[in-house]
This record gives C-alpha cells, sequence and structure tokens, in this order.
C-alpha cells in the first residue's frame, strides 16, 4: 500500500517536473534568447494555455504526500521552511508577470513583467534543482548536536547556508557547493526542454536558432551531469548500492541516457516534437535515477542517531491509504481525460491564438 | 514559544483572508456566467453573450489572485503547522488531496479553454467548459469546507496512542452534521458576493450613463439573484449554522452572542453592546428579550448557557473579537436583505433604473459582501480557538518545532508585501476592464 502511494507521488512529481518545466524553460528562454515582440508572442503562446493546468499537478503532489506521508510532509515543509516560501513567491511573480502582462499595453508595464516571468523561472529551475539536491545530500535529522538530538528525529531544520557552504558540514545548509551544482544541471536541463517545447508549438523564426542553443547546452549538462555523479560518489558511495542490489533499476538511467545522448541529433529530427520528447526522457530519468538510488529512503538522515525518513516510516495509516486509493483512481482517469481533451483542443502550432490579450 | 505561535496564527488569518477575497467571487461569478451563456444559447441574443464575455475578463484576474495567494494556504499547513499536519495528515489530507485531484485539475484544465476556446469551440461546446469551470469550483468549495467541518466537528476519526488521529470512516467525512450547513451558508454567501458586484458595476453605469443597456442587464440579474442569495444566507443556512454552534460549541455561541449570564425563562438578542471582559458583562446594552431563546429553540423561554457557566480554559481567545465580527456579519446579512427587496420591489414596477438611492446604494454597497464574508469566517475561526480540532487538539500544540519566529516573522512582512502589490494591481487592472466596458459583437 505505501509502495503503491510512493510510486504514484514520484510519477506525479515527474510528471509536474517535466509539464512546468518546460514554462520554466520557456520562460528562460524569454529572458535569454527573445530579442522582439514577436518573439516574445511565440513563447507566451506556446505556454500560456496549460501553465495553471501544469502547475495543479504540483498542488496535487502536495496533496498527496500531505495525505499518504503526512509525517515526512509536515518534518519537511518546516525544515525547508525559507526556500519553500521563496518558492512560493516566485511562483506568483511568475504567474502575474504571464497573466498582466497583455492587460496594458504600455512598453515599460510589458518589459516589467517580462523580466518577472523570465527571471522568476530562472529562479525557480535553480531553486527546483537545489531542492533535489538536499533531497540525495539528506539532512540533519533531529538536529543533532555534539551526537545529541535537539528536536524529536524526523524533525530538522535548514538555514539557507553556512558559512562554509560544504555538504559535509554537521550543520548543514540548502545551498552549498553540490546542491548548487545540481541547482545548475536544473536550469540548463530545464532550458533545454523549454526550447524543445517553443519549437514544438510555434513556427517562431527563433527555433532555427533554439536548436543550436539545444546542442550546445547538452552538451553542457552532459559533462555537468559527469562531474555530479562522480562528487556524489565521492562523497556519499552508499546510494551507488542500490543498483548492485537491484539491477532491474538500471532501466532508469538508461532511461536518462537515451533522452541526454538522443538530443545530439536534434537537427536531424524530422518531426518538432521529438526534441521534446528527448528532454521529457531524460528529466523523467533522472528524477526516478536519483529518487531509486535513496531508496526506500525519501530524505536521508546525515547522522548515525537518527534513521532516514522512508515510505515505511512516513506512511499515514492503512485504512485512510486503502480508501484513497479508490477516490484517487476515478481522479486519475479524469484527469487523463482533461488533459488528452485540453492537447486535443490546442493541438498543434499555436503562434496565432493571442494569449493574454482577453 | 507563544511569540512563535502568534507569528505563525498571524501569517495564516493575514494569507488566508486575502485568499479567500478572491475565490468567494470567483464561486459566484462562475455560477453567474454560465447563466448569461444559457440566456445567449436559448434567447440567441447576443447582449448575454457579450456580458458574459465582459465577467469572464474579470473573472479570469480574478481566477489568476486566487491560485496565486491560494497555493501558499496549502504550503502553510506544513511549513507553519507541521505538528497539526503529523497527527491529522492521515484525514485532513484526504480531504485536501481530494481537493487537488477532483477540483483544481477540473477548473483549470477547462478554464483555458473557456477563455480562449469560444471559437474553436463553438458556443454549445464553450458552454459547457463554462460549466464546468463552475463545477470545479463548486467542488474545490465543497471540500475545502469539509476539510474545515472536521477541524469544527471532528469525526469518522480514532486517536492512537502516539496521539495521531487515524481515518476510521471515509463517509463520515461527508455526513459530518456541520458540513451541509455550512457549504450552503457558505454558497449562498459567496453569490450574495458576485450579485452584489455585479449590480454594483450595473450601477455605475448607469450613473455614469455609460453601457447603459449592459448597466441595466447588470443590475437586474444582480438584484434578482441578489435576493435570492441574501435570505437563503440568514434563512435557512444561517439559522443551521447557529444552531450546530449551539449544540456542539455551547462556549463559542455564548461568547458569539454576548450572554454572559444564564438567564432562567430565555435570553434575550443582543443588538449592540460592547463586551467587558473584566467585569463580565456588556457595556450599553441594547437587547430584546427572549428572542434569542425563540430562534435558537423555537421556545420563548429556552435557556441558553452565558459564558460565566464555562471554564476560562476553554473560553475562546478573543471574545471581543468574536462577538464584533458575528455582530457586523449578521448585523450586513439584515442590510443587504432590506437593500435587494426595495431593489426588487422596484424592479417589481419597472422603476429601478431612475430609482437613483437605490443605484447609488449598490454602488456603495459593493466592499460590504467582502467584509461580511470576511467576518463570517472570523467568527467560525475565532470561534474555534482554542482549539485546532475542536475539544482535541490546541492550537498551541500544532505549531511547527523547528520554526522560529524570526523567520515567520520574516515571511509574513514578505507576504504583507507581496499582497499589497498584487492587491494594488488587481485593483488597477479590474478598474481598467470596468471602465473599457463590455464591447458589442460588431464593432
Ligand atoms: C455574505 C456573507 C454572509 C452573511 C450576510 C451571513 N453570513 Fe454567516 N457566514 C458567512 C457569510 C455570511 C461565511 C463566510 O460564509 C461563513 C464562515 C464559515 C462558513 O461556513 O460560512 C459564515 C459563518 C457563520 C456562522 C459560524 C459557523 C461556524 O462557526 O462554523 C454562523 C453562526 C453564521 N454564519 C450565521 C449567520 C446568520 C444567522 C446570518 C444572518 C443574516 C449570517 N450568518 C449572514
Ligand atoms: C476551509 C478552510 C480553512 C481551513 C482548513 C482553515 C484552517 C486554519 C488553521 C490550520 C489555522 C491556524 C490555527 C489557528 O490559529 O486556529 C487557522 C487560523 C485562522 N483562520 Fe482558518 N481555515 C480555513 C478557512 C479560513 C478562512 C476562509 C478564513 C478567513 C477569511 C480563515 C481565517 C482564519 C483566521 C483569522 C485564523 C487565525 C485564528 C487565530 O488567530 O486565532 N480561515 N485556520
Ligand atoms: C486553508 C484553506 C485553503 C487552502 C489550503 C486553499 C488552497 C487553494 C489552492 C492551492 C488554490 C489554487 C488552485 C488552482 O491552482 O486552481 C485555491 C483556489 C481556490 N480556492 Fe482556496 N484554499 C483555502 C481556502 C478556501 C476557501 C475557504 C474556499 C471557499 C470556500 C476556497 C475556494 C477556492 C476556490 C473556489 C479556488 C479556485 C479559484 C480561485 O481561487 O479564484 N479556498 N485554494
Amino acid at each position: 500500500m505505501e509502495l503503491f502511494w510512493y510510486i504514484i507521488l514520484i510519477m506525479m512529481l515527474a510528471i509536474y517536473v517535466i509539464l512546468d518545466g518546460y514554462d520554466f524553460g520557456a520562460g528562460i528562454i524569454h529572458l535569454f534568447f527573445a530579442k522582439n515582440e514577436k518573439d516574445k508572442k511565440a513563447i507566451t503562446n506556446a505556454i500560456g494555455p496549460f501553465w495553471d493546468a501544469n502547475e495543479v499537478w504540483l498542488i496535487a503532489s502536495g496533496g498527496v504526500l500531505f495525505f499518504a506521508f503526512p509525517t515526512l510532509y509536515a518534518s519537511s515543509f518546516s525544515g525547508f521552511y525559507l526556500p519553500l516560501m521563496m518558492i512560493l513567491w516566485l511562483l506568483i511573480f511568475r504567474a502575474i508577470g504571464l497573466e498582466l502582462r497583455g492587460q496594458i499595453h504600455n512598453h515599460l508595464w510589458e518589459s516589467l513583467w517580462d523580466k518577472a516571468f523570465g527571471i522568476a523561472s530562472l529562479l525557480l529551475a535553480l531553486f527546483f534543482g537545489i531542492a533535489l539536491g538536499n533531497i540525495v545530500r539528506g539532512v540533519n535529522l533531529g538536529m543533532v548536536t555534539n551526537g545529541v538530538s535537539t528536536q524529536e528525529a524526523h524533525y530538522f531544520f535548514l538555514p539557507l547556508w553556512n558559512p562554509s557552504f560544504s555538504p559535509h558540514a554537521e550543520h548543514l545548509g540548502i545551498i552549498d557547493w553540490f546542491t548548487i551544482l545540481l541547482g545548475i544541471i536544473g536550469v540548463v536541463a530545464l532550458t533545454i526542454h523549454g526550447a524543445n517545447w517553443i519549437i514544438f508549438k510555434t513556427n517562431s523564426e527563433l527555433n532555427l536558432k533554439l536548436k543550436t542553443v539545444v546542442y550546445r547546452l547538452n552538451l553542457i549538462l552532459l559533462l555537468l551531469v559527469i562531474i555530479s555523479i562522480l562528487i556524489w560518489h565521492i562523497i556519499d558511495p552508499k546510494p551507488f548500492r542500490n543498483f548492485l542490489d537491484m539491477p532491474w533499476l538500471w532501466i532508469f538511467p538508461i532511461i536518462t541516457i537515451t533522452g541526454l545522448t538522443g538530443l545530439f541529433r536534434i537537427n536531424q529530427f524530422k518531426k518538432d516534437g521529438l526534441g521534446f520528447l528527448f528532454s521529457s526522457l531524460f528529466l523523467f530519468g533522472g528524477i526516478t535515477t536519483t529518487v531509486a538510488s535513496i531508496f526506500p529512503a525519501l530524505l536521508p538522515s546525515t547522522n548515525k542517531i537518527n534513521p532516514d525518513l522512508t515510505l515505511y516510516n512516513m506512511a499515514a495509516d492503512h485504512y485512510g491509504l486503502s480508501v484513497g486509493m479508490n477516490w484517487f483512481i476515478v481522479a486519475a482517469i479524469l484527469v487523463i481525460i482533461y488533459f488528452i481533451i485540453q492537447y486535443k483542443v490546442f493541438k498543434g502550432k499555436m503562434d496565432n491564438i493571442g494569449y493574454g490579450e482577453h | 514559544m507563544e511569540d512563535m505561535l502568534f507569528y505563525d496564527r498571524m501569517q495564516f488569518a493575514f494569507t488566508i483572508t486575502f485568499h479567500y477575497l478572491f475565490p468567494q467571487l470567483t464561486m459566484g461569478l462562475s455560477l453567474m456566467i454560465v447563466y448569461f451563456k444559457w440566456k445567449f444559447l436559448k434567447t440567441d441574443n447576443s447582449h448575454y453573450n457579450d456580458a458574459a464575455k465582459f465577467w469572464m475578463k474579470i473573472f479570469a484576474l480574478n481566477f489568476a489572485m486566487g491560485v496565486v495567494t491560494g497555493i501558499p494556504m496549502e504550503f502553510q499547513f506544513g511549513t507553519n503547522w507541521a505538528k497539526f499536519s503529523e497527527l491529522t495528515g492521515g484525514i485532513i489530507g484526504q480531504t485536501l488531496a481530494m481537493e487537488g485531484m477532483f477540483s483544481f485539475f477540473l477548473e483549470s484544465s477547462f478554464l483555458g479553454l473557456f477563455l480562449f476556446g469560444e471559437k474553436l469551440l463553438g458556443h454549445k461546446l464553450h458552454f459547457i467548459t463554462g460549466f464546468l469551470v463552475f463545477l470545479g469550483s463548486w467542488a474545490s468549495g465543497f471540500l475545502i469546507i469539509a476539510t474545515h467541518s472536521w477541524m469544527q466537528h471532528p469525526v469518522g476519526y480514532e486517536i492512537l496512542e502516539n496521539g495521531k488521529f487515524v481515518l476510521n470512516n471515509f463517509s463520515a467525512l461527508f455526513s459530518n452534521p456541520w458540513l451541509w450547513p455550512s457549504y450552503l451558508h457558505n454558497q449562498a454567501a459567496s453569490l450574495v458576493t458576485s450579485s452584489f458586484v455585479v449590480s454594483a458595476i450595473g450601477a455605475f453605469y448607469l450613473l455614469n450613463k455609460k453601457h447603459a443597456s449592459f448597466g441595466r442587464l447588470f443590475v437586474k440579474t444582480g438584484v434578482v439573484f441578489g435576493l435570492i442569495s441574501t435570505v437563503i444566507v440568514a434563512f435557512p443556512t444561517g439559522d443551521l449554522v447557529a444552531k450546530n454552534v449551539v449544540k456542539h460549541q455551547p462556549v463559542t455561541f455564548a461568547a458569539m452572542e454576548g450572554i454572559f449570564e444564564t438567564e432562567d425563562g430565555g435570553s434575550e438578542i443582543v443588538l449592540i453592546g460592547q463586551p467587558n471582559m473584566l467585569d463580565k458583562k456588556l457595556d450599553n446594552k441594547i437587547a430584546v428579550p427572549n428572542i434569542l431563546s425563540f430562534l435558537t429553540y423555537q421556545k420563548w423561554d429556552a435557556q441558553i448557557k452565558g459564558l460565566n457557566e464555562f471554564d476560562k480554559d476553554i473560553y475562546p481567545t478573543n471574545v471581543p473579537g468574536l462577538y464584533y465580527a458575528y455582530h457586523i456579519m449578521v448585523g450586513l446579512g439584515t442590510i443587504f436583505i432590506g437593500l435587494m427587496t426595495f431593489a426588487n420591489f422596484q424592479l417589481f414596477r419597472r422603476k429601478l433604473y431612475e430609482t437613483k438611492w437605490i443605484l447609488w446604494s449598490l454602488l456603495f454597497m459593493l466592499p460590504f459582501p467582502y467584509i461580511a464574508n470576511t467576518t463570517g469566517w472570523y467568527t467560525a475561526e475565532l470561534g474555534r480557538q482554542p482549539w485546532l480540532v475542536y475539544n482535541l487538539l490546541r492550537t498551541s500544540a500544532g505549531a511547527s518545532p523547528t520554526v522560529s519566529s524570526g523567520n515567520t516573522l520574516f515571511t509574513l512582512l514578505g507576504f504583507i508585501g507581496l499582497y499589497l502589490l498584487l492587491g494594488l494591481l488587481f485593483l488597477i487592472l479590474a478598474g481598467k476592464i470596468i471602465n473599457q466596458g463590455p464591447s458589442t459583437e460588431n464593432h
């Protein structure tokens, strides 16, 4: 039962990253590559009718986390208090940037909200990467100082950083050089992903340029991924054992590699959607690989006193989880139907829908 | 520790109060837009379609505000109320997760279609997407109130040795006697908000002598919806929620009504007076004898317990605040019914559009349903204190153990700044849409 909800949760989060990820990526492209009004229009049209529904995957994953693993929800949301609040503020800026820009036709107004949208997207990509970094690195559960827990075993609190920026420190911060590396990977990967979405959904003049961008960023991404794996292996070799114990888990890294290498052929693709498919594979593989490597933990402990938070010791009661399964299956079917309808209606290229001009 | 709790509560109160300014219009207005669109399909009069399109613009803006302020609400259960989430998550997580899966997906998927799909879909399908958006927003209200009702009146649970609440009866969550009256009262109240907003904009157009034909349509639709909803808010729904409070939270009821002494032979209803917590009485009281007993139990001499009968330990933490919040809500409700009755009377006599004082009153009334809704929620929330889960879990036991007051104050200030900006932007943009007015199809 716990395993069922664990898989659901990871799937929902992965879908969230793939869907809202292209919105963030589009925002980053908007910030750096959109030079004129036409480019900007193309980009906002490509994500306009979708971003809101995409964001619901975050809310719904949050809901499922709350419901199925309440203790984990409580401990991680209070422990990561500050970055979560900042993510909320950034989500607000991104949304109002997108929604309010078209309401007044004034050059200053428009460029203000363009910047808000772009910068918020960039920072969100960075923060989500950092978040992943924090999860694989683990946290000081129970806030152990000198070998004694100062809090209940599953509570903790992280400041944004500590002066050493080191992932080895006893008192960790959210941002250290390892997590920031994952943050950068997040930015690069989502930029590629967003570019692929724009190529897929528009006939913009940007598209040709974006293909080169994807190609080059992909090289950087490959490099960063290799470095991060090496570093991770050095600071904490334990996670790699999962892949030795359960060889079938290799499916996830293989998906990641397929996505990553496939993208190098971006210029040969006949169909515009293929690039998007490959970057989705990369994101999906990346997330599942990371999660699989710490399985069954969801948040590892960096001290020896308090145990990892795992899907077994964090789950809600059995009865609640099993009735939940009934309504969840109904809801999931409905959600799939909505998605099919939505993407059917807005299928194909979207250059002309005129997003933001009600 | 006390300090920390204070900022957590302030932050929750501030962010939820701001959030709820938007959904109340979303829920009411979506129904009215569906009505306009339906009228258009029936009469083929494009005037109705233009009206629907105009309100969709306001709706879209309002909805965006509701979404961006709603997400912090959901996060705050974990960030600021971690202990509460840990202990009750197996139960309230149930309804909150359902809200995400059943209503937010529905709403947000079809809103995109509704806003951008009129040409692609044709009018019939466009109407259906509008209807689905309405359904999603009302489902969202339902599930959130189901959550809230469980906090007011917990059902279907069991408490384990480690203090955790676990669910043992799923359907009890939805047959909770607190839920249905509360839901219907709240939905009627959100229709009050949208009716007043629609009629106020209509009155504005008439008084301003711009877009007069739309002005008439809006005023007429607004006052008809307004009369129905204001009456339903008071009776039967207001009456039913009040009866729930007497039955399950008698100490709250005494505080709401400002009753300190238990009167043999029936309690009076207080119209005006200031609670004096030192001397335990109401100052400057104006009251009508025996009415309260009658309203509550339909018996003139029924006994209602006064505050002095209860242990101070379970008093609502802020008795005067609770008392005022309740009296403001009920007072405004009475005024609303009065105004809407006059307006409909004039409408019936075909004199409404010329009756200046009613048009001015309708315009002036625009902020008041928001005040009534907010004070209504304060009645519910202050009345629940000092409990997070009534009678079972104290508010002081629910906050996050590791988040310090410095951090909470920091984020509270951040939210205040950000929301002031949002509020300002909303007003400017809504003002602009209203000023532009509805456009006619062929121009
Ligand atoms: C336009 C808004 C509005 C108006 C005019 C009224 N209410 Fe109300 N009331 C609400 C909007 C509201 C609300 C915001 O919707 C609340 C908050 C919680 C809830 O479910 O509904 C509420 C709560 C609420 C409660 C507290 C329930 C609880 O503790 O959970 C009571 C006892 C009443 N109402 C009773 C009344 C009565 C007797 C009214 C007579 C006119 C009235 N309300 C008018
Ligand atoms: C149905 C949804 C709601 C839920 C589940 C909910 C839940 C909560 C929680 C967890 C707290 C913090 C603990 C406490 O101080 O009691 C709280 C406090 C509060 N909420 Fe709600 N709330 C809901 C709706 C609302 C709405 C719509 C409003 C107002 C517009 C509101 C106003 C407040 C206020 C004012 C407080 C602070 C109470 C105090 O300081 O004592 N709530 N609520
Ligand atoms: C603590 C309580 C609350 C939480 C956690 C909460 C959470 C949220 C969230 C996450 C959203 C965004 C959904 C989206 O992306 O579509 C939202 C919107 C919404 N909420 Fe709330 N909410 C609370 C209180 C309320 C109350 C009391 C009501 C009404 C009874 C309500 C009704 C709505 C509606 C109708 C929407 C959708 C559109 C809009 O906001 O304008 N919410 N809420």
